[in-house]
């Protein structure tokens, strides 16, 4: 009988091996994304009780971990919630988290592969895993002011140094307060997460890098760059007449004459010279243009961000609207914020960034973020021309309420009202030559009369108060 | 031929291992405690007195009554206990109020033991066990069948397999499984000659002849009803496994073991396709994802074994008690969870060294009764935890039996203790010399060697060999002669009866040819002897 009986021990020995086999193919295949499972709770509730580390403005932290005496062990605290919220984003229990808190998440709580070694060596040494720190590019000041100056209105203002792409200031409004999603209370934090999602102001809205509008004449900087690449000068004389869009019957009237220069034009942000130069340049020279400004990609990496629109599918008389920021263009305001700053940096679009640095908790540098350059709009000739417009339009044309006296300013406003149902947005974008900055300030409601004038009465001075701040 | 094998006496190394054991599930506890309080909780040496002072006393029991038993099988069966109870330790710890299960499992630890050692004190040989081979049969089969009395019965999960009294809930199907291993084995022992003449042949493969196949579809027809009217699978896979398997040793033809899965996948199939529990514990295996209320317990198994990793979150640090049931059902998850993919495995081989060890005996005793015996108890057992075990890593579908020794439940514990104790018992009788200068064991590499009672006729199949005295040492009895004669240089029993072949020539037939004169029919059309 000891035939049958090694075989039965064989298939016993099978079983075996099958069931070792199969523990270990789990973990080799299942197991990231069981971690991975938003409803996991044993991944959850240790990753809300770790001592994550801080994100940083400076030397201040916006957002930071303090003790706390509950089964966690650790509260996550936002000390100026409301004005970092875009930023920051929320870190609750059954919502996840969002903007810095989401993306570097891993770093933030420790679980990061470059804070391996850091673990081991809390592992041995018993003290508990603290995670890494987040050096953030904003400017405590510019963000202030810019909050300051937008109040209650909603809309965003976005800040960015153009030599470097860093961004120095990103405020949205309304804006929410992430303390009350961070507390342990979780019947409050839920209640709490259903207010601010019902909330039709959509304080939890990134306006700044998240949600596209029309740009409205702010356009105009990006079709005058096209004009100068493809050889007219500021002084060249435009046909500023009345314009009928082609195939069409509708007229735009001229508010400024006949003829102008091309300059002249910009600065009194003249619609029917801009309409007529938009359809001579074509709208594939007008898309071409856009994409080297960074239109058609995702500015930003370090929180998630949506690209800018020139409609693909365009036809001569909708050109000649979008030349004038309308028909389906639509920008974030990072991205306008991009083209104010590839302006004052000599046509170089660079890479806008919020991170600056990652360190562990014992101050050795996991990650530094070096400035890339993304694009070339323009060559450096033509930016200078195109500052020199600039320039004016804050000197003697719509954009005089940003003037600031001994400091040289270029901007472009806007006002943008796709449809006649609704308040006109309000834009402007503007660059600085001392300090070093490039912004734009977007008003979602301007609350007065659909002209040109919104963009300056309501944005300009907006402006003006972020670049005071820095000086 | 003049190697020959004395087994010893290994107690001395049966209590390192249990002091080994002691020590790891000691550490276990300690450790749990250290983890999540910080400090030993006050009298904490109570229980752990009690786990050793339980260990030592079984230890003297077994020393005094089997002294040749197997070294290994309890202590490893003391440490799946021992880690058993300290999960559930850690497990009690977690809910809010602390719990004091572990405390009732010491307790039935102490009552189990105390079966066991009843059970060495009482059976002194096993083979007495073979005289019953239909009452066995009849009190297994009862016994199987008891969750269906209605009013005794009751329903977990879509399948009865448990009763229910008083307050006091037990799994028949525990008990069941030894009384019906000794059953098969004693009817097969019997009638192992018999079935392996060749009745009719279907379909290519020999079946024994119609008065012998009776008990053999009664037991079919058992297994079915236990898959229909109890609606579980797994215990259906056990018991059919254990008598495939026991039909296959004794008649060594495979056609067994390979009709008997066709029928138990057809089986299956058929439940799966008519019962609706069965598909919901299919689908739960195969996509637990896909519906999170029922099959929150897998879901949350999983969970757990994923966040434990590849050495565990440690004792105390994991989160086990958020998975459902996690003491009884699912305690291998909790143990996966703590103790990591390295711990899960280490325990499935302490369960396959148990197995290993009760197969190894079966190999070195030399009558067919516990062969059979040793081998189906060593099998059954090896079943269970691949069920279980399976089951809960999401290998097959989950199913109703427990994790043996391990589970929180004093019926499982006493039933497996017992099943040790029988085992142990056949361990001991294998191993042990015959007489105080009786000749020496046989090795296992000499089983081929063992003596064939040959015919006078010279079969087709085989070279003729010398025709053998037929000695009457040949019948089976339930004595403590050997059923089958010791070649051995100067055995003074035996007449050295047949040249036998030398070992290493693994393919020729040396067991073919079982037939005795007194039980082979000359008139017998069929050749002896003839293989599938």
């Amino acid at each position: 009988m000891n035939r049958p009986i090694r075989r039965v021990a064989f298939v016993a020995m099978l079983m075996t091996l099958v069931l070792l086999l199969n523990v270990c193919v789990s973990y080799l295949v299942r197991q990231d994304s069981l971690n991975a499972n938003p409803q996991n709770r044993r991944v959850t509730d240790a990753a809300f009780a770790q001592d994550r580390g801080a994100i940083l403005v400076g030397n201040t932290a916006i957002a930071q971990t303090v003790a706390s005496k509950d089964q966690f062990k650790f509260q996550r605290r936002y000390p100026q919630g409301k004005l970092y919220a875009p930023v920051t984003g929320f870190f609750s229990y059954n919502f996840g988290s969002s903007e810095l808190e989401q993306i570097y998440g891993a770093q933030l709580s420790g679980s990061d592969d470059s804070l391996f070694v850091n673990r081991l060596i809390d592992l041995a040494t018993g003290a508990t895993p603290r995670g890494a720190s987040v050096q953030t590019t904003l400017n405590a000041k510019a963000q202030k002011a810019a909050a300051d100056a937008l109040g209650s209105k909603k809309g965003a203002v976005v800040a960015v140094n153009p030599s470097t792409g860093a961004i120095l200031a990103m405020v949205t409004s309304p804006s929410f307060d992430p303390n009350a999603l961070a507390t342990h209370q979780l019947s409050d934090a839920r209640a709490a997460w259903t207010s601010l999602t019902t909330d039709k102001n959509k304080p939890m809205a990134n306006r700044a890098v998240r949600e596209i509008f029309p740009p409205g004449s702010t356009f105009k900087v990006v079709v005058s760059a096209a004009a100068l690449e493809a050889g007219y000068e500021p002084s060249s004389v435009l046909d500023t007449s009345s314009y009928r869009l082609p195939g069409t019957n509708t007229t735009i009237t001229s508010t400024c004459g006949s003829s102008q220069t091309l300059k002249r034009a910009l600065e009194v942000s003249c619609n029917s010279a801009f309409a007529r130069l938009g359809v001579k340049l074509g709208a594939d020279a007008l898309r071409e243009q856009s994409e080297k400004f960074g239109f058609g990609t995702k500015p930003l990496t370090d929180i998630s961000s949506v690209a800018s629109r020139f409609p693909d599918e365009i036809d001569t008389p909708q050109t000649g609207l979008a030349s004038i920021g309308g028909y389906d263009v639509a920008a974030t305001p990072l991205q306008m914020a991009m083209v104010a700053a590839a302006a004052r940096n000599d046509g170089v679009v660079m890479q806008p960034y919020l991170v600056e640095s990652v360190r562990s908790a014992d101050l050795q540098l996991l990650s530094q973020t070096r400035p890339a350059q993304l694009n070339l709009a323009t060559s450096a000739a033509n930016a200078a021309k195109l500052r020199q417009m600039m320039v004016g339009v804050v000197e003697s044309g719509t954009g005089w309420r940003a003037a600031i006296p001994g400091v040289t300013v270029g901007g472009k406003t806007g006002t943008a009202n796709s449809d006649n149902v609704r308040t006109p947005y309000a834009w402007f974008i503007a660059w600085a030559e001392d300090p070093e900055v490039a912004l734009c300030v977007f008003v979602q409601d301007a609350e007065m009369e659909a002209t040109d004038v919104a963009g300056g009465r309501v944005a300009a001075p907006i402006a003006k108060a972020v670049i005071e701040a820095l000086r | 031929m003049s190697e020959v094998v004395v087994f010893r006496k290994r107690r001395g190394v049966e209590l390192v291992m249990l002091i080994l054991a002691m020590g790891l599930v000691t550490g276990a506890f300690v450790l749990t405690n250290l983890n999540l309080y910080g400090q030993l909780p006050e009298q904490w040496w109570q229980g752990v007195a009690g786990y050793v002072g339980i260990g030592l006393v079984a230890h003297a029991v077994i020393r005094w009554r089997i002294p040749y038993a197997d070294p290994l099988l309890f202590p490893l069966v003391y440490l799946l206990n021992g880690l058993g109870l300290a999960m559930i330790y850690r497990l009690d710890q977690g809910t809010n109020p602390v719990m004091r299960s572990a405390e009732l499992q010491l307790v039935w630890t102490a009552i189990s033991v105390a079966g066991f050692v009843v059970v060495l004190l009482v059976l002194r040989d096993h083979r007495v066990l073979q005289r019953f081979p239909y009452l066995s049969f009849l009190a297994g089969l009862l016994t199987l069948m008891l969750p269906l009395v209605p009013g005794l019965g009751h329903e977990n999960f879509g399948a009865q397999i448990w009763i229910r009294i008083g307050s006091y809930s037990f799994q028949p199907a525990e008990l069941a499984k030894i009384v019906l291993a000794i059953a098969f084995a004693s009817y097969l022992v019997e009638k192992k000659d018999v079935l392996a003449l060749a009745g009719a042949r279907v379909a290519g493969i020999d079946l024994p002849r119609a008065r012998d196949l009776g008990p053999i579809i009664i037991m079919w027809l058992a297994s079915l009803a236990v898959l229909i009217y109890q609606k579980d699978l797994g215990t259906s896979l056990l018991f059919f496994g254990l008598f495939v398997m026991m039909l296959y040793v004794a008649t060594e033809r495979p056609s067994w073991p390979i009709l008997g899965t066709l029928l138990f996948a057809g089986g299956a199939f058929l439940g799966w396709r008519f019962y609706g529990h069965v598909q919901t514990r299919v689908s739960a295996w195969l996509d637990p994802f896909s519906n999170w209320d029922n099959n929150y317990q897998i879901i949350q198994g999983q969970f757990g074994m994923a966040w434990g990793g590849l050495f565990g979150t440690g004792w105390g640090l994991g989160r086990p008690n958020l998975t459902p049931l996690a003491k009884n059902d699912f305690i291998a998850a909790a143990l996966g969870e703590e103790l990591g993919v390295a711990g899960l495995m280490a325990i499935i081989v302490l369960y396959g060294v148990i197995v290993m060890r009760g197969l190894r005996a079966s190999l070195t005793a030399k009558d067919p009764f516990s062969k059979l015996l040793a081998a189906g108890l060593s099998f059954v057992f090896a079943l269970q935890v691949f069920a279980i075990i399976g089951g809960v890593t999401r290998l097959l579908p989950l199913t109703g039996l427990t994790t043996p020794f391990v589970s929180q439940g004093g019926s499982s514990l006493i039933a497996n203790y017992a099943l040790l104790a029988l085992l142990m018992v056949v361990t001991h009788q294998v191993r042990r010399p015959l007489a105080p200068n009786a000749e020496p064991q046989q090795s296992l590499a000499l089983d081929t060697t063992q003596v064939i009672s040959v015919p006078a006729r010279p079969s087709t199949a085989q070279s003729p060999r010398p025709a053998p005295a037929v000695s009457p040492a040949s019948t089976p009895v339930t004595a403590d002669e050997p059923t089958q004669a010791i070649v051995s240089a100067g055995s003074p029993e035996v007449e050295p009866t047949v040249a036998v072949p030398l070992p290493g020539n693994p393919d020729e037939p040396t067991q073919a040819l079982h037939g005795h004169a007194a039980t082979w029919d000359p008139d017998d059309t069929n050749p002896q002897g003839r293989l599938p």
